[in-house]
């Protein structure tokens, strides 16, 4: 009985993957990466996201917002309390009104999300051939099969085939929906100066980015690991129990 | 005071003469309630819905006290219970992951239920407040799933309620009535979590009818035929109580799984992106339960004479459930159980097997070849209840059914506890 239930939700997993294919329809197959945060085990690589902030401050940032995530929030990618607090000086965050009733701009403090690029969505657009860049906080979420999907697409940028014509203002990307794309490539060798030495090349910094914004927009996947692992192995043994306790119930029946 | 409960406590004795509660729930649940002794692991999954109501609805009221319900915050209220709230992340996800298992649980029940005809007479009407239940999880469900303000929740929200615009003269009005303005907009995510909250308080008061028609005649079993006297049936406590906690182990173990290590993967990844009523997604589709009646929905393509495609959809959409109401009534054989029917037990899981197409089909664009299998599926469904069960009725020749069920459990071997019980007459 239970395989014919395993098969009912082999079939509901099977239907959901049809999903996911009809989504990502259209452009190439996505490539497989593996991931530090695969699998019921898997976690941060904390160098690679330390680098993919790097990558994120000195290049994304310049288009993307971070909204949802705020510098204190960096301590989980193991920065001090006086590098976040040197983070968020760095940003020029406008606060107010004051007592006159003006706003100001003052320095970032590590309570402070990241700031945004541009004041609205509307200068964001303006400033980008009509598309405005997307919040990146939940994009390694927002997108079906999110992280392999984010590295395929920031290195994925080619010359366009003879019959895509692309338009001034838009680059030629397969996987994007669509297949332009309004973000000009935005990662090039040795674009970003690592500081622990890891040579910059395109797919690394690619994958390190990614690893950052997988942290970012699942702040909490290792703590949710860790207390999965927990409470499964307390419910094996809880159910285990149960089912002993059943066995020595029903033993007088059959 | 009935015979089952004794007790030399005082205290509970004090209780029990003044208000009954303890000899309540002996008969509800307890050593006063009579069970067939042969019940399957399939009968836990009332249980099974049961505990997940409860998580449901424990984890879904302290997310409304971190929640709030306005167009311009409730994306990020959900972001904070995510990032801020002390352990606002399991909170969601439990809740999230808790709405597909109860559906999972819900359809093997319901699946349960058809395979073994325990909708059969006399339990009808059980068989349909069931189905009320089964429409007020829908109800339930399809407005939470608005609640997060995402790009899947408004245009899943802004699609089904513009299903009401197909009825004719008055559905554009009806429409507007439902959004409570002129588009999916701030009084509709208002309502809709007025109703969220109040939905499962309605549906406990469904399932106490459910349960209270259950006890009438007691559980159907996997051989279909009454029990007899004694010698048939076992008390519900300690039996069953324990069987059912080792169910609920078993399934918490799979729910466990799912909302700690796979939280994500029966949701849609677009409903992390906020609403946007100027961006359309590309697919817009359901939560995965939802998909086998979209896929009924979206499968007619043509109009019948007066009957706009539209509303022919949405007819048979909400048909494809309201059927059941009347299914005791469609498949008249007098043989409860599978067991003794040789056809109707294959045809059983080729109507599974329809819809778990449906649903396949429901994940796809309404395009060919999706729209054809989606047609033939749609076709099968309803011939499954209007024309194969009623013909099957009268065609299927069942196998002998068992005298009673001690005879039948004696006969698969072991001893019984109630060897000393006399052989009860034919009925
Ligand atoms: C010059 C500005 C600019 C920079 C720098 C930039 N982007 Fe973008 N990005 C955009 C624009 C504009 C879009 C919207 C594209 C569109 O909708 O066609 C976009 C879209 C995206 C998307 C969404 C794609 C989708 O599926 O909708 C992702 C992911 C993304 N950018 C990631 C990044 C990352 C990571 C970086 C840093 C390595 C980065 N971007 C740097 C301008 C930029
Ligand atoms: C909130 C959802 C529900 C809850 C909590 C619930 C609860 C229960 C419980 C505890 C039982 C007894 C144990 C069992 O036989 O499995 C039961 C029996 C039953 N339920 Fe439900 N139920 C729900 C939904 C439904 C639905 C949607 C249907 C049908 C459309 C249904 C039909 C039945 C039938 C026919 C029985 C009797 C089964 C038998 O005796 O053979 N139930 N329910």
């Amino acid at each position: 009985m239970k395989r014919v239930i395993a098969s009912v939700l082999g079939a509901v997993v099977i239907g959901l993957g049809a999903q996911g294919a009809a989504a990502a329809e259209g452009g190439p197959e996505l490539p497989e990466y593996t991931w530090s945060f695969d699998g019921v085990f898997g976690q941060f690589d904390l160098p690679a996201a330390q680098r993919g902030l790097q990558v994120y401050r000195e290049v994304c940032a310049g288009c993307h917002s971070l909204r949802f995530v705020a510098f204190r929030d960096l301590a989980a990618l193991g920065y001090n309390e006086d590098q976040i607090k040197a983070f968020a000086a760095e940003a020029t965050v406008v606060d107010g009104p004051d007592d006159e009733g003006e706003m100001f701009e003052r320095d970032g403090r590590p309570a402070d999300r990241f700031p945004s690029p541009f004041p609205n969505e509307k200068a964001a657009a303006a400033a980008n051939n009509g598309s405005a860049p997307p919040d990146l906080s939940l994009m390694a979420k927002a997108r079906p099969h999110g992280p392999n999907y984010l590295r395929a697409l920031l290195t994925g940028y080619a010359d366009p085939p003879e019959d895509v014509e692309v338009m001034e203002g838009q680059s030629y990307n397969p996987y994007f929906p669509g297949m332009r794309i309004a973000m000009a490539p935005p990662l090039f060798e040795e674009g970003v100066e690592y500081q622990d030495g890891t040579e910059a090349t395109v797919d690394q910094m690619a994958a390190d980015v990614t690893q950052f914004l997988m942290w970012a927009a699942e702040p909490k996947l290792q703590e949710r690991k860790q207390m999965g692992l927990k409470v499964i192995l307390f419910l094996l043994v809880l159910t285990g129990i149960l089912y002993a306790v059943k066995r020595k119930v029903w033993a007088d029946l059959h | 005071m009935s015979g089952g409960f004794q007790t030399n406590n005082p205290v509970l004795k004090w209780i029990e003469y003044r208000l009954p509660v303890f000899s309540f729930v002996d008969h509800a649940v307890g050593s006063q309630y009579p069970t067939p002794k042969n019940l399957s692991y399939w009968w836990n999954f009332g249980s099974l819905a049961g505990l997940a109501l409860v998580i449901l609805m424990a984890t879904g009221i302290v997310l409304a006290m971190q929640y709030t319900a306005h167009v311009d915050y409730a994306f990020d209220s959900v972001e904070r219970i995510m990032r801020d709230v002390n352990y606002g992340w399991l909170i969601r996800y439990i809740h999230m992951n808790g709405g597909s298992f109860f559906f999972i649980v819900v359809y093997i029940h319901v699946l349960r239920g058809m395979y073994y005809g325990s909708y059969k007479a006399p339990r009808e009407l059980l068989w349909m407040l069931g189905v009320v239940i089964l429409l007020l999880m829908m109800a339930t469900a399809f407005m939470g799933y608005v609640l997060p303000w995402g790009q899947m929740s408004f245009w899943g929200a802004k699609v089904i309620t513009n299903l009401f615009s197909a009825i004719p003269l008055v559905g554009e009005d009806i429409v507007i009535w439902l959004w409570g303005g002129f588009s999916v907009d701030n009084p509709t995510l208002n309502r809709f979590y007025a109703l969220h909250y109040l939905m499962p308080f309605v549906l406990v008061g469904a399932i106490v009818f459910h349960i209270w028609a259950l006890h009438q005649f007691g559980s159907s079993n996997p051989l279909g035929i009454e029990t007899k006297g004694p010698q048939d049936t076992i008390p519900f406590h300690p039996y069953y109580t324990v069987k059912d906690l080792y169910g609920m182990g078993v399934f918490l173990i799979f729910f466990a799984a799912a909302v700690f290590f796979m939280p994500n993967a029966m949701g849609e990844a677009i409903n992390y992106v906020e609403a946007n009523p100027l961006v359309t997604p590309a697919h817009i589709v359901p939560e995965w339960y939802f998909l086998p009646y979209y896929a009924i929905l979206r499968s007619v393509t043509f109009d019948i004479w007066f009957l706009s495609a539209k509303l022919i959809g949405v007819i048979l959409m909400f048909g494809s459930i309201l059927i059941l109401f009347i299914l005791p009534w469609l498949d008249r054989s007098p043989v409860r159980s599978s067991k003794f029917r040789p056809i109707h037990k294959q045809l059983f899981w080729v109507f599974v097997a329809d819809c778990i197409l449906l649903g396949w089909v429901g994940a796809n664009p309404a395009e060919p070849p999706y729209l054809y299998i989606g047609q033939a599926g749609t076709v099968y469904y309803f011939a499954h209840f209007l024309i194969i069960l009623p013909l099957l009725s009268v065609m299927e020749r069942p196998r002998p059914l068992p005298n009673s069920i001690s005879e039948s459990v004696l006969k698969g071997g072991g001893t019984a506890m109630g060897a000393t019980a006399k052989p009860m007459e034919k009925a």
